[in-house]
């Protein structure tokens, strides 16, 4: 579970985040959903310790990350995967080079065990035999699917997904969203998915946060969201002719 | 001032994470024998041709310069040797490769920048500055000493070449490159490279590593990696003279 207290984030004049308190649950699928320039892309980045916090207090599993020494803090980044907007594979390796990085960094493992977690982690999503091949050959959503592979080859306990689904089409989005969700309960990891894509909110959203000008206006799960009477959040969900008649339903 | 100030400080606290100790020596080595490849290997073909052809036209306005028939032919071999050794090899070859190699490594690290490559590395706890900035500056500072050996020897060939189309005899020139030779200016030179080397290679990285923004940003970054190692580079050029032979 990661808590997060009194968080504060500003970047000169602009207050981007204002004393954010939050839970994000192990083991579901945690929503972060809002505008462009809401403030989810700051939050995340504090919660993956590429920002710091002006303010407030970040819990991994009840620990304060702002008071862990530096070989702890190392220890932790192990057990933290991210999906990347873009996938961010490093360009000069293959699929099987950059999915093997974080094992050949971090462990000692001989190279046949790093290959078997390798074929394992392309299996799981689905890209078995696709190990030679460069980032450049690899379409968008198997870009997103060597990602997540690469994110999960050190099972960690948890996992950061920032807009999984720009640039996909709807097909592949409900496939990468279901590959999150399946992972998130096959490891019992506290997945944290920053989205501002209605379809996925309803697809995987069980603990969905709002964000609206840097604060947390509304908390619930899909459910709760399709019933909330919360104007700022009916307004931005309900945008489009197909969500409100959904809603009217 | 004040932004030449914020620059200096965040270079160095950059040099600073750069100069730790590499996580893994095993991985360390396989991107410094890339980074050689990249920064070094790929250069020698551009340093060939240039340095030929600089060192026939030094060695041809040279002869050309000094119609005065009590002036001896053998100076057009001492002319040329003194400017490839001095100031060609190491200064104007390492301006050009500012312009080759250190653009290549901004705009490679400003588009690792700005496709979040580098943001992968700091969340898997990889210092990156380190990871991917020490091996492009030990490769260049390893790699082009001997580009500027290279060079110093394709332009006395040149040189020699020059001088024949200009009624400069082979023994001429050769008494020329011979005469009075000084060891100390290749030592001069050497060291001027290995600065120069540093330079393009950190100053470089800094500008791409931290590139804000998408591609126009990167080649920004680019264009300014390269004006402000040449700049530096002219800079140095006369700091170190002034202190090694002056």
């Amino acid at each position: 579970m990661i808590e997060i207290k009194n968080i504060e984030k500003h970047f000169g004049d602009n207050h981007v985040l204002k004393d954010i308190t939050h839970k994000f649950e192990q083991g579901k699928t945690n929503l972060i959903i809002g505008e462009s320039g809401s403030g989810k892309t700051t939050l995340l980045k504090i919660l993956v310790g590429l920002y710091k916090n002006d303010n407030g207090s970040v819990f991994f599993d009840g620990i304060d990350v702002n008071k862990m020494k530096r070989k702890e803090e190392k220890a932790l980044h192990q057990e933290v995967g991210m999906l990347f907007q873009g996938g961010a594979l490093y360009d000069y390796m293959t699929v099987e080079e950059n999915i093997m990085f974080p094992l050949t960094m971090f462990t000692e493992k001989t190279e046949e065990e790093k290959l078997e977690r390798v074929n394992f982690c392309l299996n799981r999503v689905n890209l078995k035999g696709e190990n030679d091949l460069m980032p450049s050959e690899l379409s968008g959503g198997m870009k997103k699917r060597v990602a997540i592979a690469r994110a999960i080859v050190m099972q960690p306990k948890y996992l950061f997904c920032d807009e999984p689904n720009s640039g996909l089409d709807p097909k592949t989005s409900i496939l990468i969203d279901n590959l999150i969700q399946e992972i998130t309960k096959e490891y019992n990891i506290t997945t944290i998915v920053n989205t501002h894509d209605m379809n996925s909110v309803m697809e995987i959203g069980e603990h969905i946060a709002y964000i609206n000008k840097g604060e947390i206006w509304w908390t619930g799960s899909k459910e709760d969201l399709i019933k909330s009477e919360n104007k700022e959040l009916n307004d931005f969900v309900f945008a489009s002719e197909l969500f409100k008649r959904i809603k009217n339903v | 001032m004040l932004k030449l100030l914020e620059h200096l400080g965040q270079y160095f606290i950059m040099m600073k994470k750069v100069m730790s100790k590499p996580e893994k020596f095993k991985v360390f080595w396989k991107q410094l024998l890339l980074e050689i490849e990249k920064a070094g290997l790929n250069s020698i073909g551009i340093v060939l041709f240039i340095s030929f052809f600089v060192g026939g036209v030094v060695s041809i306005q040279t002869a050309i310069n000094m119609s005065n028939p009590l002036l001896p032919k053998y100076l057009v071999g001492l002319a040329s040797r003194d400017s490839l050794i001095l100031e060609f090899a190491p200064t104007m070859l390492s301006l050009i490769l500012a312009g080759k190699v250190g653009s290549s490594i901004a705009s490679e690290l400003g588009s690792m920048r700005v496709s979040e490559q580098i943001d992968a590395l700091e969340i898997m706890g990889v210092n990156s500055a380190s990871f991917l900035i020490l091996p492009k500056i030990i490769a260049t500072i390893f790699f082009f000493p001997f580009l500027v050996i290279i060079s110093m020897g394709i332009g006395m060939v040149g040189a020699w070449i020059g001088g024949l189309s200009v009624d400069v005899t082979t023994a001429d020139f050769l008494s020329g490159l011979k005469y009075e030779f000084n060891p100390f200016y290749v030592t001069y030179s050497l060291i001027k490279t290995v600065v120069f080397a540093f330079i393009i290679a950190s100053v470089s990285s800094y500008f791409g590593y931290f590139t804000k923004g998408g591609s126009i940003a990167v080649g920004k970054s680019s264009t300014k990696a390269v004006v402000s190692s040449s700049i530096l580079i002219l800079v140095f050029n006369f700091i170190l003279t002034n202190l090694l032979l002056a």
